[in-house]
């Protein structure tokens, strides 16, 4: 077990509210007991259990999105300290280390539902403009597929991991209700499906969605996005790849005309 | 006639795989699921898939083994015809995984790469890295957007199910749901609804499993009629990291890279483990199942690493743990090698506890992790193959005409104690044979077609959901859900997982009512009208009283040993004279004590809903293919009973087992 860097007895945990999507958000602040190897599901836990604010009045539980509590399925994104990250990597330890108090808000860049709860749907119907998935002729047994080389693997499998958090989003500068940007993640969906050989044959049609507005041009190249994935995906390497086949395509189609 | 539409609630491996083939074989899918799909807790699981392979079939393997191995795992408690269907299947689903896009690890000569898993010799284990559920699931939700984005699917994220439908003659016609935002309650019509809800791994407080594991839709099911099978049966997998919020996972597929697990040999040596020589080192389960190792099947490994904590030689002084030992000292593998392999297991374990486990051994206890157990469901048997007649509207329905259960939610496939890496293999292939199985339902349904139902039936349904969601909201009393929620965990956790005594069972079942009645008289903190977690939260508490309840009682009455059901006081104790003859008389009785206990305890167990309590009763399993014997995995000291099971039982059970086919 880890030891505890503080000795704080009680965490000060300031969350950013909202009752319904159309009210105005508002700011409570809770007492949690610590505990060692805490992280901040646990302390959302706690405010649950105990739904009281700092000065006494109780209150409903802070709703928030979570499942997995390991990274692997990015429900539990949200603003710790003002940095976006999933809460359940989060443990309360090191951010004791950047100060006393926690904070915790929703994501900026979609809509909230309530608390830390938000709609992202809008990145998952992205997948369907860029066909994120390979398109087989049948899920009956016809066989294996293609041989692909362990640096092709290597290439595909960090891509595949990314779990539609909405991380890069948050920190894209292009990425808001006001624009029609895919953002960064629909994006390196679509280069990991051109990767694999049967995507492959699909790539011109990733591609040309890519290529009309909200697309690879509307990417400011901030970097802003490779720097808060959690899962590490090569979201510039991607996006510089997609940029160049989209050329290349562009190219391609003016050739055969 | 309006098309024939199907709901399915549930969106794992299991519930995908389901929706995909039926939107192929063009039906209209609604599919429920409280998360967006593929956030679904499928996506936390690690090691890999199982199938028979190129590079085993080299070494002699076939299907048949890897159907032998999982009868074997689970102590022959699996009824064999689905089991050996899935078995084939197996190189076919990892080929279809493959062509969907799954990056699997692969070979220098890009073929698949394998490894080895719990309770098998042979390196079946298909893997993508250490997140293999992930891909396997992310491939199935990309399919399942394809066939969304052309009208054949419809999602319902964010919606929980509350109950299924069933009319006058007891057909199901659909389900009641709830969206968990509007708290709006809607019925869904449909000719077929298949539960694929998954585990029950928060009945037990921590687990390895996800926030949305309550098992609660399972209760609803059983709560409704639907008989639950084998509830007692939940596995504890060995190796997990100890953590204040969930147990998290290390996948098998650590020791099946040459991960070993150990302690010090002596007590309370309180040396860093990279200080500890070798010979200091007691490797328990290499020493004491030479055969099979550190892959010993997981409920054995939880035993052995159980007794070696409470013997004293905890590595924590804190709490229990032993070691699980990645460096390239234990296991002569060089760490890049194990990064590629096992990344994603190495970055939890950096992320969690701040150790890279390359550089010195992790720390692991554990943790309840599967339910074999689950919603009964028929099969129907092909009297050639001896696996399944796929065009059988009987496969993977319950005892309620019209609901089907697949996945962990179901109860079929593992027996008592599921292997390593084949859980991602039954639900996908329990979800894709719901296709011919719902062609074959639709063909001749037995209530007729949804459309003639009575709208009354769903405003009836939907109506008795309103009511009991309006008497949850006015609950006004005392006592704290989550409080409550947590006591529940800590006391099932501590009587009903690795070792079960019947005077702490009882006292459970004392303690449950105990807990069923202050549930009663709770408190919502949230009484409000839009996205109530806390509503959903306390009415699942009340889910989990019940499958608790279920589980303990169960427990209570299997008077034996077998897989994950572990009762000290039913164990056969084993030979050990020191004289050959002695001890080949002493494994000669104890042949006949496993026998006489597969007389008595070979059987499914089944629970029906009663509102005194569960009403249990119990069926034969289908011992058709291969005939029961001990399951001692080549444990140290056993090989003489073996040797006399083969020599003097062998032949009897054989017999039998031909005789009963």
């Amino acid at each position: 077990m880890s030891t505890p860097t503080s000795t704080a007895t009680t965490l000060t945990v300031r969350v950013r509210r909202q009752d319904r999507p159309q009210d105005r958000p508002y700011t409570q602040i809770f007492e949690v007991p610590y505990q060692p190897d805490m992280n901040v599901i646990s302390v959302l836990q706690a405010i649950a259990a105990r739904p009281v604010t700092a000065d006494g009045q109780g209150t409903t539980p802070v709703a928030w999105d979570c499942n997995c509590l390991e990274e692997v399925c990015g429900a539990c994104s949200m603003l710790i300290n003002g940095r976006v990250r999933q809460a359940c990597s989060c443990l309360v330890d090191e951010l004791l280390r950047q100060g006393p108090e926690i904070s915790l808000a929703p994501l900026t860049k979609f809509p909230v539902v309530r608390d830390l709860v938000v709609d992202r749907s809008r990145m998952f119907e992205a997948l369907k403009k860029v066909r994120a998935w390979i398109p087989v002729d049948t899920y009956a047994d016809i066989g294996p597929g293609p041989t692909i080389s362990v640096e092709q693997q290597e290439q595909m499998y960090p891509l595949s991991r990314c779990m539609t958090c909405g991380c890069c989003m948050e920190v894209c500068p292009q990425y808001h209700d006001a624009s029609d940007f895919i953002g960064p993640a629909p994006i390196a969906q679509a280069a990991l499906f051109n990767l694999n050989p049967v995507g492959k044959m699909t790539a011109s049609e990733r591609l040309r969605a890519l290529m009309g507005p909200g697309g690879i041009t509307d990417c400011g190249n901030a970097q802003n996005c490779v720097k808060v994935c959690p899962k590490e995906v090569p979201l510039t390497w991607a996006i510089g790849k997609v940029g160049r086949d989209a050329t290349i395509e562009a190219v391609r189609r003016w050739l055969l005309r | 006639m309006a098309k024939q539409r199907v709901v399915i609630v549930g969106g794992g491996l299991a519930g995908l795989a389901a929706a995909m083939q039926l939107a192929e074989n063009e039906i209209t899918v609604d599919l429920i699921s409280m998360v967006p799909v593929k956030r679904s807790h499928s996506v936390c699981a690690q090691g890999g898939i199982n199938c028979v392979n190129k590079f085993t079939r080299a070494q002699g393997d076939t299907e048949w083994n890897h159907f032998e191995d999982t009868v074997y795992g689970g102590e022959f408690l699996n009824n064999q015809p689905p089991v050996k269907e899935m078995c084939y299947w197996a190189p076919k689903i990892v080929d279809l995984a493959d062509r969907l896009g799954v990056p699997f690890n692969r070979s220098p000569e890009g073929n698949l790469a394998v490894r080895r898993f719990g309770g098998t010799l042979y390196k079946r284990t298909v893997y993508a890295g250490a997140s293999t559920g992930q891909q396997l699931l992310y491939a199935l939700d990309e399919q399942v957007r394809r066939w969304e984005a052309e009208g054949l699917i419809k999602k319902y994220e964010f919606w929980e199910f509350l109950a299924p439908v069933l009319d006058e003659r007891g057909i199901c016609r659909g389900c009641v749901a709830q969206d968990m935002f509007s708290l709006e309650i809607k019925a869904f019509p449909a000719d077929a609804v298949i539960l694929a809800t998954g585990g029950c791994g928060l009945i037990f407080g921590k687990s390895t499993m996800s926030m949305v594991c309550t098992g609660a839709a399972n209760a609803r099911a059983y709560r409704a009629g639907v008989i639950y099978a084998n509830p007692e049966f939940v596995q504890v997998h060995p190796t997990a990291i100890p953590g204040a919020d969930k147990l998290r996972l290390i996948s098998e597929a650590a020791r099946g890279e040459s991960g070993r697990v150990w302690v010090p040999r002596r007590k309370g040596d309180a040396r860093h483990p990279n200080e500890i020589p070798e010979a200091e080192r007691y490797y328990f389960l290499e020493e004491r199942y030479p055969k099979y190792g550190n892959l010993v099947p997981r409920d054995i490994a939880t035993r052995e690493i159980f007794a070696v904590c409470k013997e004293g030689y905890s590595v924590n002084p804190h709490t229990y743990a032993v070691y699980l030992d990645l460096t390239e000292r234990a296991t002569g593998v060089k760490p890049e090698v194990l990064r590629k392999k096992l990344g994603a297991i190495l970055e939890t374990y950096q992320k969690f506890r701040g150790v890279d486990p390359l550089s010195e051994p992790m720390q692991i206890f554990p943790a309840v992790h599967y339910s074999m157990g689950g919603l009964w469901v028929d099969y129907e048997r092909d009297g050639h193959t001896g696996g399944l007649r796929l065009d059988s509207p009987r496969n993977q329905q319950t005892n309620v005409p019209g609901l089907y259960a697949i996945g962990e939610a179901d109860y079929q496939y593992h027996g008592a104690n599921r292997l390593g890496a084949n859980s991602l293999l039954s639900c996908i292939f329990a979800g894709l044979i719901m296709g011919p199985a719902i062609q074959a339902l639709f063909r001749n349904l037995p209530g007729g077609s949804v459309d003639k139902v009575p709208g009354s039936l769903f405003d009836q349904a939907v109506g008795q959901c309103r009511e009991r969601m309006a008497a949850l909201l006015r609950k006004d009393g005392p006592e704290n859900p989550y409080q409550l929620h947590r006591e529940l965990g800590e006391l099932m956790t501590r009587n009903v997982t690795v070792v079960r005594h019947n005077a702490e069972l009882k006292q459970t079942l004392d303690e449950l009512e105990r807990l069923s009645e202050r549930y009663q008289r709770c408190g919502l903190s949230d009484r409000g009208p839009w996205t109530n977690q806390t509503l959903s939260f306390t009415r699942a508490l009340g889910d989990m009283l019940l499958l608790a309840k279920v589980i303990t009682a169960a427990a209570l009455r299997r008077d034996e040993c077998r897989g994950a059901h572990y009762k000290p006081e039913f164990s056969i104790p084993p030979p050990t004279a020191e004289r050959p003859d002695e001890l080949r008389e002493q494994a000669r009785q104890w042949c006949r004590k496993y026998h006489a206990q597969n007389q008595q305890w070979l059987k499914t167990t089944l629970a029906k809903w009663t509102p005194q309590g569960a009403d249990f009763s119990y069926e034969p399993v289908e011992c058709d293919s291969i005939a029961p014997r001990p399951r001692t995995y080549g444990l140290k000291g056993a090989e003489i009973i073996d040797e006399v099971w083969k020599s003097e039982m062998a032949g009897a059970a054989e017999a039998k087992a031909a005789a009963a086919h």
